[in-house]
């Protein structure tokens, strides 16, 4: 038996999410009186693999032999699967991110083991093996009871803390059997964009809506986030109207995220946006309705005009930077 | 070219959720059901991709697994134009059953495209789409927020971290879809909801399957602190709040 972590890595390098999950796993790994595998495909370097084992994982499975450099998820989830095998797994961790939601429920049907996904705490117990998770995009929690001997949990970015750890892990080779020239998915075309914080990592987002009034009035939100070494993001109809870039939107149809701080601009707060934000750890609104819904959810709340108050803001940012 | 959209019956997204006493369910008195708003999006684009006849897009149909009170849903469907529809006859008790379901009666039925939303709005799973695939044994490409044809050959533009990639796979295939894929879901004209009423829906009963999980209870999310104001004369003190009481800066 034993808790297996898939920890992706970002050419070469793992992340702040990568270290969530192995302090995850190795709390998990704590109540179910077992230890923790990782298991890391393509190359990564001893010294980036070694920081695993300071959030806890034992062993560390490194299968870095021919593998494709295309993302396929059939060729991933076999070698995920052969090391679940090897290594006994009765728990496997994904992050809940794209690759975690592409991987995990191809994973389940091979190996036949339930999933709770998006899970945001420990498992609530372990015989039965329950989990909390969010439901109905956050307007309520479910304990869900995984039945199968195996497990398979998918974390919510952000939602566990690190754990740092004296021990030490040992690195073991790992050659998958799992054929690189079968794999199906063929890219035709890969557009990057460079040096820009990703917003699913960012650990503060300063988010503009309609109150912003118009896209020309954006300078001093960027400076404030750029202040604050933050993101920026937007509501659905900011990105509707090409205020903003497509990729900022948040909410249940746009991305999902839970930063520590999430700066609302000029945001009325409905059920769709706040199913985006609501896990963030602090909220904090500015709005000119006092009655706005994302009072109801904010911790600080400024009611006046964004307009006004976003250059003043940056000021007192840089004031206490300096 | 035969695409199937796998639709869910999901409360409308501004329901304010409720739970049932005994917290086993949540309560659905007075809920309006509505498609899963991926999927609502996901049969605009494949009906988009039958216009254009360049695609070589015969038929798109639409799939639930749900017991007959959610026909209302699979109506609206073929309002909005789907050609027909098939029901699995059975509770969607959890994500490993649905997909199981659907890979019985894709098998059967034969696509060449099967499309999923990222995920349903009631249980937030990510995880049927995926689990088909598997289940078929044919690839999935997740993440895709556009589709395509190039020379009659779908191309799936996927997000990845940082960026996008068009990709293709070999047909049969399973894209799960998420923002991107249509700009606005297509609404049901007079003449499709009058159509609507006499399109097949093809009723196939439940293979065994056992569900994986289960849901124990639900709960409420802890409510949050009341809002602290700061006064807009000084907007500084939301700073110094953030910093010193907040400590997220
Ligand atoms: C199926 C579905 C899915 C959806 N998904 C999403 C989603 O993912 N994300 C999303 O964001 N929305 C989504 N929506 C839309 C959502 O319902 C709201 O319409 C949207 O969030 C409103 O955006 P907003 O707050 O920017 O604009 P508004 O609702 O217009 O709010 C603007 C706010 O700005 C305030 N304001 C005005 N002037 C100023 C000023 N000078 N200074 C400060 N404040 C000011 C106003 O008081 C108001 O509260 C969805 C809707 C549906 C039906
Ligand atoms: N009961 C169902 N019947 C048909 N398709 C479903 C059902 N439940 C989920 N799906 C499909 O799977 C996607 C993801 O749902 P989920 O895995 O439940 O989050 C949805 O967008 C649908 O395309």
């Amino acid at each position: 038996m034993s808790v297996l972590v898939y920890t992706e890595n970002w050419e070469g390098r793992f992340k702040k999410l990568s270290f969530e999950l192995v302090s995850y796993a190795a709390a998990a790994a704590k109540m179910m009186n077992t230890s923790v595998t990782a298991l890391s495909v393509g190359k990564v370097d001893q010294e980036e693999l070694m920081k695993l084992g300071s959030y806890g994982a034992q062993k560390i499975l490194n299968a870095d032999g021919n593998i494709p450099e295309v993302m396929d998820n059939q060729y991933f989830t076999q070698v995920i699967a052969e090391a679940a095998v090897r290594e006994g797994a009765s728990l496997i961790v994904l992050a809940n991110n794209n690759t975690g939601k592409a991987l995990a429920p191809r994973l389940s049907v091979r190996l036949k083991a339930g999933i709770g996904s998006g899970v945001s705490r420990l498992p609530l117990s372990i015989t039965p093996f329950t989990v909390y998770k969010k439901a109905y995009s956050g307007n309520a929690f479910a304990h869900v009871i995984i039945k199968s001997d195996i497990r398979i949990i998918t974390l919510a970015q952000n939602s566990f803390d690190l754990a740092e750890v004296a021990g030490s892990a040992v690195i073991e080779q790992f050659a998958v059997n799992a054929d690189s020239s079968s794999v199906k998915t063929k890219v035709r075309e890969v557009k990057k964009q460079s040096g820009k914080m990703l917003l699913t990592d960012a650990e503060i987002v300063v988010s503009g809506g309609r109150g912003m009034k118009s896209p020309d009035n954006w300078g001093p939100l960027v400076e404030l986030a750029d202040a604050l070494g933050a993101a920026t993001a937007c509501s659905r109809p900011v990105s509707d109207e090409g205020w903003r870039p497509h990729e900022e939107h948040t909410g249940q149809t746009g991305k999902i995220i839970a930063p520590n701080l999430y700066l609302a601009v000029g945001i009325s707060g409905a059920t769709q946006h706040l199913a985006g934000i609501s896990s963030s750890k602090f909220i904090a609104a500015i709005n000119t309705d006092k009655d706005a819904p994302i009072f109801e959810a904010a911790q600080y709340g400024i009611v006046g005009d964004a307009l006004k108050i976003l250059p003043q803001l940056v000021t007192a940012v840089k004031e206490i930077k300096k | 070219m035969k695409i199937l959209v796998c639709i869910s019956n999901v409360p409308d997204t501004t329901t304010r959720i409720k739970i049932a006493e005994g917290n086993a369910s949540i309560d659905t008195t007075g809920i309006q059901w509505v498609i899963n708003p991926w999927d609502e999006l996901s049969l605009t684009r494949a009906l988009e991709l039958k216009d254009d006849k360049a695609t070589g897009v015969s038929t798109v149909t639409v799939a639930h697994v749900g017991l007959p009170s959610s026909e209302p849903t699979i109506r609206k469907a073929l309002a909005i134009g789907a050609d027909d529809a098939i029901r699995v006859n059975a509770e969607s008790s959890d994500a490993y059953f649905v997909a199981a379901q659907l890979a019985e009666v894709a098998a059967k039925e034969g696509f060449d495209m099967i499309l999923c939303g990222i995920e349903s709005s009631d249980f937030n799973g990510s995880a049927v789409g995926g689990m088909l695939s598997e289940f078929l044994g044919i690839p999935s490409v997740s993440g895709v927020s556009s589709i395509t044809f190039e020379a009659g050959i779908p191309v799936l533009t996927r997000e990845i971290d940082g960026g996008r990639e068009a990709v293709t796979v070999p047909a049969p295939f399973v894209a799960v879809v998420q923002k991107g894929i249509a700009k606005e879901p297509r609404i049901a004209a007079m003449r499709g909801i009058m159509l609507a009423r006499t399109k097949p829906i093809k009723v196939y009963e439940p293979v065994p399957v056992e569900a994986l999980t289960r849901v124990e209870s639900f709960e409420k999310p802890a409510p949050r602190p009341a809002c602290i104001f700061v006064d807009p004369a000084n907007p500084a003190q939301l700073i110094d709040l953030l910093k010193n009481e907040a400590k997220v800066i």
